[in-house]
């Protein structure tokens, strides 16, 4: 089986992000970056539907510059097999690289791409949806499984996704409980925090990494109008809530919701 | 034209109020654009869920009542919503940023060649030049962003617009014809609904939400927020230890909630919490730790052990009723 993953380079989500004055966009300086944590979570999947099946291809792409190579090493250092780099000289919005990916995924053929829910510097969770219409496959957002991630099966590095008889079985996380659904192959399937646990890569692993092969396409020679449809004019950041006191004991803390915030 | 299209949703027959939300900042935009506001539910047995849709003031409303749509499967829905929204002369599509909004919506987009804006929070711009404020790097910014599509894609986030009220009159609600929908790649197995006498957590008035500090006993948030009527969250760590059910999160990564109360209890106050919650009109924290972040954002800080306060509290509660 042939698993295509995409892995996005995004800011560090432990950094504190900061606007520029001016609003034109976030400052960079010391900034550290990382593979987004839902595409972890999907090259996870990948690695142990992989292990469970005891064979197959995962291949990680991602839309962007030189500087995205590190976290594609990252990924191949966890186990992935080699990946393919679309080079764009700037930042596509979701669609763009949604119709990149449908490029690569015509040219590879899987049999199941897996990506993360969204990436979370845009947080626009869309690339997953765009990719799966823009190949007329079907779709299941938002996988999970029904054990925790304290659980012995997840300890054991069970996949919370299940192929069987030409189809991957999902546990949605939705509104309101789970949804369980079959989609035929090959589907895109996007991961919510709780399918998994990534794996750490090893010393091993990193040394290998660095044999494996990084493919580079031009994104212009992949033919797809990629310009973007959704255009950011400014950032701000938010209004700060201001912090109020603290109460010595209930007995003040009910007197101040009871007469102050009139709440209760 | 310059029509609004709002993709309502319901859950066994009954709208959610979600939808309402959705509804409102459909015509926001139709008093921006000048255009009228139809209202699209698609499902079986929704009758009931349509009455109530049109009595909150959409211009129409198109119901499509059917065994094909039963099921809220993006791969058919999303061409059901296209021929509407075509239908419809829709600049803008709006949906609520609900599970079932964030995974429908995007292939709308794809269908129209249409660009996408996702959990926005309001508009900017003046007359029909709308911007679309939304949140970036998990709520830390926000960006104003703007569509160069004719025809514009949003997801809103249902919290940052109040619900829409009722109308004099209800408005008429119209069949709406599907499209061949074809033959889904996706099959829907089943729905594990968990049910709760308790308010949902994104419409309560009041939210008890209980952290790490439980050490995974929940009882003490379970009494109080009984005693108060409120809805239960948690935050990621506990969701993730497999304590409490997944849908009670409060985050980023969760559900985003502004009740009028919230209280924190065993909560330190990470960013990707406080970005679910920091809506909310008043927030009580109590920490054993007076250093923790969540002080920084509350309205009433109490520094101790949850395990002695909460009961506390609850009695004091049941004093003063």
């Amino acid at each position: 089986m042939k698993i295509l993953c995409a892995v996005k380079r995004v800011e560090d989500p432990d950094q504190k992000i900061k606007v520029k004055p001016d609003g034109s966009g976030i400052v960079l300086e010391g900034m550290n970056y990382k593979p987004n944590p839902y595409d972890e979570i999907a090259v996870e999947e990948a690695l142990r539907l992989k292990e469970k099946q005891g064979g197959g291809e995962i291949v990680v792409v991602s839309v962007g510059d030189d500087s995205f190579v590190t976290e594609m090493r990252h990924a191949l250092a966890m186990g992935a097999d080699r990946g393919i780099l679309v080079k764009v000289s700037s930042p596509t919005d979701s669609d763009g690289a949604a119709r990149l990916l449908a490029k690569v995924v015509e040219k590879e053929q899987p049999d199941l791409v897996i990506v993360g829910r969204q990436a979370v510097d845009d947080d626009q969770a869309q690339t997953g949806q765009l990719l799966a219409e823009y190949l007329g496959w079907g779709q299941a957002t938002f996988a999970a499984k029904v054990e925790s991630l304290e659980s012995a099966e997840e300890k054991s590095k069970t996949p919370g996704l299940q192929i069987e008889g030409g189809k991957v079985k999902v546990i949605r996380e939705v509104d309101g409980g789970l949804e369980f659904v079959d989609v035929e192959l090959p589907a895109v399937v996007t991961t919510e925090l709780r399918l998994n646990l990534p794996r750490y890569a090893s010393l091993p692993g990193i040394m290998k990494a660095k044999r494996k092969t990084i493919e580079e396409l031009d994104a212009a020679s992949l033919g797809v109008d990629i310009t973007p449809k959704v255009k950011v004019r400014s950032l701000s950041s938010p209004p700060a809530r201001k912090g109020g006191i603290k109460v010595p004991d209930v007995a003040t803390l009910i007197d101040k919701l009871k007469n102050e915030a009139k709440v209760i | 034209m310059s029509n609004v299209l709002v993709l309502a949703e319901q859950l066994e027959g009954k709208l959610k109020k979600s939808s309402l939300h959705a509804l409102n900042a459909g015509k926001q935009l139709a008093e921006r654009s000048g255009g009228k506001v139809i209202a699209l539910i698609l499902g079986k047995g929704i009758g009931d869920a349509a009455a109530e849709l049109a009595a909150h003031g959409p211009s129409e409303v198109w119901s499509a009542d059917d065994a094909k749509v039963e099921h809220a499967l993006a791969e058919t829905w999303s061409k059901a919503v296209e021929k509407a929204a075509k239908d419809a002369g829709a600049t803008y599509v709006v949906a609520a940023s609900t599970s079932q909004g964030k995974d429908i919506l995007p292939r709308v987009a794809a269908r129209l060649d249409a660009g996408m804006a996702s959990d926005v929070l309001g508009f900017g711009g003046s007359g029909a030049d709308v911007t679309f404020k939304r949140p970036m790097w998990a709520g830390s910014v926000i960006a104003e962003v703007e569509i160069s599509t004719p025809v514009k894609l949003l997801t809103i986030r249902p919290t940052e617009f109040p619900a829409a009220e009722k109308a004099a009159s209800a408005a008429p609600v119209q069949a709406f014809a599907l499209p061949e929908l074809g033959t889904p790649k996706t099959h829907f197995v089943e729905f594990r609904q968990v049910k709760s006498a308790r308010p949902e957590l994104t419409e309560a008035r009041v939210v008890v939400s209980g952290g790490r500090g439980t050490k995974g006993d929940f009882k003490p948030i379970e009494a109080l927020a009984d005693e108060l009527g409120a809805a239960i969250g948690a935050s990621r760590a506990v969701v993730d230890a497999g304590w409490v059910p997944n849908d009670y999160q409060v985050g980023q990564t969760g559900k985003t909630v502004a009740p009028d109360l919230y209280i924190a209890l065993g909560i330190s106050g990470a960013i990707q919490h406080v970005a679910g919650m920091k809506g909310s009109k008043v927030i009580v924290a109590v920490n054993k730790d007076a250093d923790a972040p969540i002080f920084q954002i509350a309205d009433y800080g109490l520094v101790g052990d949850l395990f002695q306060i909460a009961p506390e509290l609850e009695a004091a509660l049941k004093a003063a009723k």
